[in-house]
């Protein structure tokens, strides 16, 4: 019996239902597991995504783009191919995909966390045949903290800053990470504002009906904002451009799983590093992979040779799924030096290899 | 050990100065005189010992963990830095850690759970690494491993220790720099003596903090007159000081070590200066009127003797240029010029080794004979040119000499602490070049940990690519990081960490010396290797040959090699 999925030109095809996952090129249908840039790409005939994610991928592939959605669990046939969307846990419509046909079943979980998240629905396990599992933190010297832990130093962070009279900085990716952080953080202590990219968002969550605290946006041509209280919530590019000479003096923290490593935190040179990630830590993955129950899993972008080997010696058929991105996902992908783009930046990169 | 702890990251976290001595001072001003001690000799870098080897940690920490042991290999070629890789992997501690792990101080940690160690069996110690690993948070896991295998680098400079302390125990900078030299403070009473406001009795075998030179930044023209300075070889071996007080002398190095055992026929020679000297001067290995470079002083320097055999090899003289303590008073306050003065009265032999035969006769002082010894204490000549002109003129004939460029010391310069600009200049020659291929790439460390940033280069050799030099240094990190991506992308095969690149990229290799050598498979060594630029815009086909090396040893340059030998 021939596999559900194979990696072609244009990125995962399901050749039984003539429809690809997160493609890399335009095609004709398209599912999207969500809308982070590398993931979801403009221009294809047919979308079809889980339905909290409908509005943040409207507004990623354009308010002309046909797209269909799907409720979490409900069947869609296409093609004599069974399609459900299971919630992934990842940012706001997250999807892990569930292909069956003919008595097999496989699950892509496009990329996924364990952890709590006020934003959007909890990770769930789907049961299958072949599991295609991300790997991006699949090193065991990624583990993640307490959400709460994190909150609180974040709080401590933004208390001792406006007592200082400083603006504390708060970079991390505009959609998903800026509003999960959002809603952690205790609105009590001063105002929140949010860079362009990250209202944009914003405003695609509160229309799809999650609740965040009051964000102020920067207004045009303003000269001052905040006054050495505020939580300024922006994507990294702004880091070390003119944009944040709006804040006077400022704390420059950067929110990511990256974090962990001390050499990372060092190189990137910020004031402060928040180990925060919506990626599944290395327990996460093998907890996942557990969870699923499949006698296959098939691992991509990441850690991939390394988790394959692990699972492979604890007895599981495991292998690389072989994409036309090989590279390892580097803490750094995002270091060098993009362009001054301060107006829109959703991708999220930083925390991925491209697939 | 969690002040400790907190301070290591305090100084981690910082670049700036002012917000370090402000760490150091406040963890002095709190901590107990036997942790104060043990910091200081942990910050200054010292020797640390081993107290159980990385290869052990590394497999308690992956059984530990439950993951194989390649796991944890692969997981700190990722992260580039042991400590914190082995920190990382380990299980979260037990709740209570919070209590236990803050109880114990810095200097009854590492007496119980590091020096008491050795000589302990791999059991006996597994059992107390367990049990510590148990007790400490991941960040203070880190500071702990570091300790243990003895690779705790902070990154602050003795000068700032010194200035904390000052600021701590109410004195001057630079008499505590001074206290701090050498075998200073090591336990709860030293430390005591170091932080009293009197003057210390042990002060008798104390060098005096270093001074330091800068690279020159301009036209040597722009200084002023030639008038206004005195200009020296810039010599090619090991900073020291000579300390001749009472009924010994001592032979300090510049990173604070006694290597009176290494050096025996310099300690002998300076029987003969007066009680009551110290001199500020460089350790030079000469064989015959030829100066041997730096790498021949090492082979001697980490010695705590020194066979027969290699006394001959690599014989070592003291060259002297600069007088600190006259007559048993402190003279660093006077105008150099003056301190020269005293220098060559005392010690009156200028040194001519490096210099032409025709020059040497010329100034009238053999170098040996067989009849006279060699005499193992000089002092350095001034180079002598009435106009910048001749001063570099005097300088292009360096590299020939042996000797790495010309110091300028302004005359009315006093003898200060540390790197201060402006009156000591480093004038080196123009380093070597050549262009290379980028044949192997390594991840590297601390703040480029993760990234390939160590690199082996090589040139041509009868149609293949031989590697020479190894380079850590000299691109930006944004090029890092391009070069990085370049380099997993070109990757044709991993040994661990190290990966073997298809030769695609080549960089333009400045050193400052070349040699023979029969360690290097090339047969040559080259000196302070390190990338100047990256040439895009050639291809690997015209990098540089092995014979272009080989034809710049022959070009006169130094020879460190006894037997010199080229492996075909
Ligand atoms: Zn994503
Ligand atoms: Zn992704």
């Amino acid at each position: 019996m021939s596999d559900l999925l194979a990696v072609t030109d244009a990125g995962l095809y399901c050749s039984q239902g003539d429809f690809y996952i997160d493609p890399w090129r335009r095609v004709p249908r398209a599912i999207i597991t969500h809308a982070h840039a590398d993931h979801a790409r403009s221009g294809c005939g047919r979308y079809l995504c889980a339905s909290p994610g409908t509005l943040v991928l409207r507004s990623r592939v354009g308010s002309s783009a046909p797209i269909d959605s799907l409720r979490h669990g409900e069947t869609l046939s296409i093609n004599g191919v069974e399609v459900s969307l299971h919630p992934a846990g990842h940012v706001l419509g997250s999807a892990q995909v569930r292909l069956s046909h003919a008595g097999t079943t496989w699950v892509v979980t496009g990329d996924y966390k364990l952890e709590a998240d006020p934003t959007c629905a909890p990770f769930e396990p789907v049961e299958c045949d072949v599991f295609v599992t991300e790997s991006t933190f699949g090193l065991p010297v990624y583990r993640w903290q307490d959400p709460a832990a994190v909150a609180t130093e974040i709080n401590d962070w933004w208390r001792a800053n406006r007592d200082a009279g400083r603006t504390s900085v708060l970079l991390a990716y505009a959609l998903g990470k800026a509003q999960r952080l959002a809603a952690a953080v205790d609105p009590s202590i001063g105002p929140i504002i949010g860079h362009g990219a990250v209202m944009k968002m914003v405003d695609a969550y509160r229309a799809s009906g999650v609740r965040l605290p009051p964000i102020d946006r920067v207004p045009p041509r303003a000269r001052k904002m905040g006054g050495g209280r505020a939580l300024v919530i922006a994507p990294p590019s702004v880091a070390g451009s003119r944009w944040l000479g709006l804040f006077g003096e400022t704390s420059v923290a950067m929110a990511s799983g990256w974090m962990s490593l001390r050499g990372v935190r060092r190189r990137r040179g910020f004031d402060k590093g928040f180990v925060v990630s919506d990626h599944a830590d290395f327990p996460g993955l093998l907890t996942a992979i557990a969870a699923s129950r499949a006698r296959r899993v098939l691992v991509t972008h990441g850690f991939t040779d390394t988790l394959t080997r692990l699972l492979q010696e604890r007895g599981v058929d495991a292998a690389v799924l072989p994409t036309r991105f090989t590279g390892e996902a580097a803490p750094d992908a995002a270091v060098a030096e993009r362009d001054d783009d301060t107006q829109d930046d959703t991708t999220d990169m930083s925390e991925e290899a491209p697939v | 050990m969690k002040r400790f702890t907190d301070l290591y990251w305090r100084l981690d976290a910082t670049s700036s100065t002012n917000e370090k001595v402000d760490s150091l001072r406040e963890y002095f001003a709190a901590a107990r005189p036997e942790d104060a001690a043990c910091a200081i000799r942990v910050l200054s870098g010292g020797r640390q010992l081993r107290a159980v080897s990385t290869t052990l940690l590394r497999q308690w920490a992956a059984e530990a963990a439950g993951i194989p042991l390649w796991l944890v290999e692969e997981c700190y070629a990722h992260v580039g830095d042991l400590a914190e890789t082995l920190a990382l992997v380990l299980p979260h501690p037990g709740p209570d850690a919070a209590t236990t792990g803050v109880g114990m101080g810095l200097a009854e940690c590492m007496r119980t759970t590091i020096e008491d160690l050795r000589g302990a069996s791999d059991q006996q110690k597994r059992l107390v690494v367990e049990r510590v690993w148990q007790l400490l948070a991941p960040r203070e896991r880190i500071v702990w491993h570091k300790l243990l295998t003895g690779g705790c680098r902070v990154g602050v400079s003795q000068t700032l220790v010194a200035r904390a302390l000052a600021e701590v125990a109410g004195v001057d900078p630079a008499v505590m720099a001074h206290r701090l030299m050498g075998t200073g403070v090591t336990d709860a009473e030293s430390y005591a003596q170091a932080m009293s406001s009197e003057p210390t009795a042990d002060d008798a075998r104390r060098p005096y903090p270093f001074f330091l030179a800068s690279a020159i930044e301009c036209e040597p023209s722009d200084l002023g007159p030639t008038s206004d300075w005195i200009a020296e070889w810039k010599w090619d071996g090991m900073r020291a000081q000579l300390v001749r007080r009472g009924a010994d002398a001592t032979l300090w190095s510049r990173g604070e070590e006694l290597v009176n055992g290494a050096f025996p026929e310099v300690i002998a020679a300076a029987a003969a200066i007066p009680d009551g000297t110290v001199l500020d001067g460089e350790l030079l290995a000469v064989r015959g009127n030829k100066l041997l470079g730096f790498a021949a002083v090492s082979k001697r320097s980490g010695r705590r003797s020194v066979p027969r055999k290699l006394l001959e090899e690599v014989p070592c003289i003291f060259v002297a240029y600069d007088l600190l303590e006259d007559d048993g008073a402190d003279i660093r306050g006077l105008p150099l010029v003056e301190r020269r003065l005293r220098l060559e009265s005392l010690v009156p032999l200028p040194c001519t080794a490096g210099a032409e035969p025709a020059a040497s006769e010329a100034v009238g002082v053999p170098f040996e004979t067989a009849a006279s010894p060699q005499p193992r204490l000089l002092h350095s000549p001034c180079v002598v040119g009435n106009a910048w002109d001749a001063l570099a003129a005097a300088r292009a004939t360096s590299r020939g000499r042996g000797v790495e460029g010309i110091m300028l010391k302004r005359r009315s310069s006093v003898y200060g602490v540390g790197r201060v600009r402006g009156d000591w200049w480093k004038w080196k020659i123009e380093p070597l070049e050549i262009d290379v291929v980028l044949l192997y790439a390594q991840a590297g460390h601390g703040r480029r940990a993760g990234l390939h940033s160590d690199y082996t280069l090589g040139v041509w050799h009868d149609g293949r690519l031989v590697p020479v030099a190894k380079a850590y240094s000299g691109l930006a990190d944004a090029e890092i990081v391009e070069l990085d991506r370049i380099v997993r992308a070109t990757t044709l095969d991993k040994h661990g960490p190290v990966r073997v690149v298809q030769p695609t990229q080549v960089f333009q290799l400045a050193f400052e010396g070349i040699s023979h050598s029969t360690r290097h498979k090339s047969g040559v060594a080259v000196r302070f290797p390190r990338i100047v630029r990256w040439r895009r815009d050639k291809t690997p086909s015209e990098a540089g040959t092995l014979a272009d090396l080989v034809q710049l040893i022959d070009a006169g340059t130094i020879d460190a090699s006894p037997q010199p030998e080229m492996t075909p």
